[in-house]
């Protein structure tokens, strides 16, 4: 039974050693500055379009769907106002973490795979470079920065969705739609749309460069830390998700 | 040039034991390597000879017993203090391990900008790069990256990064390993020049008996560019030292001489007589 359970703990240990370290470099010296710009272009930059797909279709079907649900009550006039807090608060964050985590996680993870079963990591141990440094801050920095921004965007171009379907398919008022969608949402909404996308950034970035790190046992060794982040991410994204919700809720209680 | 023996030991193996998840990777390991000399590790896959460079390099860390690079024992050292020593040793890794996302100028240039203990004024490291880069006979490759370049052609870019910085001590993990003859031999040509014009330490990790038998009896001829059989008289001052890993254990340690009188079966197994 110990067994069983030495190797998870070990592995929390690990990560933990690397999310502190990662956390700590941020404060030192030297900066990547290049290597951070770079990461910003491929997880923020590189994302936008499937973020914004993704964002518009999931805003326009949430429209149709409160839409119906509401008619049973007569308050079909509300429909703004649920498309913008569910987007806002839940399905913008976890939709858009989703997709960076499908899409960055993965890549991350693969990316420094490589590089460890090559021995590049090695090699830049070796050649006078923390690989923390150089390698997990800057992606750290860069997923923090970019997903929050990824959301907001996200859950414009969900509302605008719901919008589109509202005033074309549902023949609803646009004056009505977009007053009660930015009445509907409040200063703590606000906030937990924002911090929710930046404690999933710092799960995605660490945990793809926590399993590309570990990386053994060749090409096939990359192809499962790949999978494995790509997994991971998605759980813990969900996860932590109901925790800052459930805090978020008992706060407004 | 005094002979070996006197010199001070650049490298010392002292007891060191060394192993990964349960599984021993050097049992025991006592070794000096002294300044000028050549050392040429031979043993089968999974013998512990990557392990042993990497330990010199402190890039793995002994469970027991002492590494001594310089003089200064890295064993226990923590990886900031490092740095330092590691700006001092040039290491070549098996698969080459240049920096895919970087064209070959940068990462012949990557420990110039980047190992602190080297100062080379930013508008040097051009012109150093460029020379490293014509001492290993690949003076048009700048711009190019990894990828595109052949397998004997990225080992030789690894070689110019390895020496750029112009260490005194230099690791080869099988330098050879996956090229053709011909590449094989162009190689070591490369290894016994630098050996020879820049007088360093040299350890080189091979499963292939011809290139340490290069390394033992060629030099390289500065005036003609080519590399010639040692004559007797040069042979005490660069003196090259055959050692035999198996399991982690050195079972062997001596010259060229006694390496093909052992009568040891798996040493005779890399072994292939002059004639």
């Amino acid at each position: 039974m110990l067994d069983l359970l030495k190797q998870p703990i070990l592995s929390i240990q690990e990560f933990c050693f690397l999310a502190g370290r990662a956390f700590r470099n941020i404060f030192r010296t030297p900066h990547y500055p290049d290597d951070i710009a770079l990461q910003m272009d491929t997880i923020g930059v590189g994302s936008l379009l499937i973020v914004v797909i993704v964002g518009f279709f999931s805003g326009a079907v949430m429209a149709l769907q409160m839409y119906h649900a509401l008619a049973t009550y007569g308050q079909v006039g509300k429909t703004g106002q649920l498309v913008s807090i569910t987007l806002v608060r839940e399905l913008g964050p976890v939709l858009t973490a989703v997709m960076v985590a499908g899409r960055n996680a993965s890549g991350i993870a693969s990316e420094l795979g490589s590089m460890k079963v090559t021995e590049q990591i090695d090699a830049m141990r070796a050649l006078g470079t923390d690989p923390l440094q150089k390698l997990v801050t800057p992606r750290l920095i860069a997923t923090g920065v970019m997903l929050p921004l990824l959301v907001v965007i996200g859950d414009f171009v969900g509302i605008f969705g719901g919008w589109v379907i509202s005033h074309f398919v549902l023949a609803l008022p646009s004056k009505q739609y977009w007053s009660t969608a930015w009445r509907a949402l409040d200063g703590m909404d606000v906030c937990e749309g924002l911090l929710k996308p930046f404690l999933f950034a710092i799960v995605i970035a660490l945990i793809g460069c926590f399993y590309g790190l570990r990386t053994t046992g060749g090409t096939q060794g990359v192809g499962r830390a790949t999978t494995q982040a790509m997994v991971m991410a998605t759980v813990l994204v969900f996860i932590l998700d109901l925790v800052v919700t459930k805090i978020f809720v008992s706060q407004a209680a | 040039m005094e002979p070996a023996e006197n010199r001070p030991p650049v490298l010392r193996f002292d007891h060191v034991n060394v192993s990964f998840e349960g599984v021993e990777a050097l049992r025991d390991l006592t070794f000096e390597a002294r300044e000028g000399e050549s050392r040429v590790i031979l043993g089968a896959a999974g013998s512990g000879k990557t392990v042993l460079l990497k330990t010199a390099l402190g890039l793995a860390r002994p469970d027991s017993g002492s590494v001594f690079v310089f003089g200064r024992d890295i064993s226990r050292m923590a990886e900031h203090e490092l740095f330092e020593i590691r700006s001092r040793i040039g290491m070549l890794f098996q698969e080459s391990a240049l920096f895919d996302s970087m064209s070959i100028e940068d990462n012949v240039a990557y420990p110039l900008l980047n190992q602190k203990s080297i100062h080379c004024p930013s508008d040097e490291v051009h012109a150093r790069v460029a020379q490293a880069l014509e001492f290993v006979e690949l003076g048009r490759t700048l711009e190019k990256f990894p990828s595109e370049l052949s397998g004997g052609m990225r080992r030789r870019a690894a070689i110019a990064r390895a020496v750029v910085t112009e260490p005194p001590l230099v690791l080869y993990d099988s330098p050879t390993a996956g090229l053709d003859p011909i590449t094989a031999h162009t190689i070591i040509a490369l290894l016994i020049k630098e050996r020879d014009t820049s007088r360093t330490t040299t350890l080189m990790v091979t499963h292939r008996y011809q290139d340490g038998n290069l390394i033992a009896n060629f030099r390289y001829n500065s005036k003609q560019g080519t590399i010639e059989p040692a004559s007797h008289a040069d042979v005490p001052t660069a003196r090259t030292t055959f050692m035999v890993l198996k399991e982690g254990r050195l079972i062997f340690e001596g010259d060229q001489d006694l390496l093909e009188a052992s009568q040891d079966v798996y040493i005779s197994k890399f072994v292939k007589p002059r004639e």
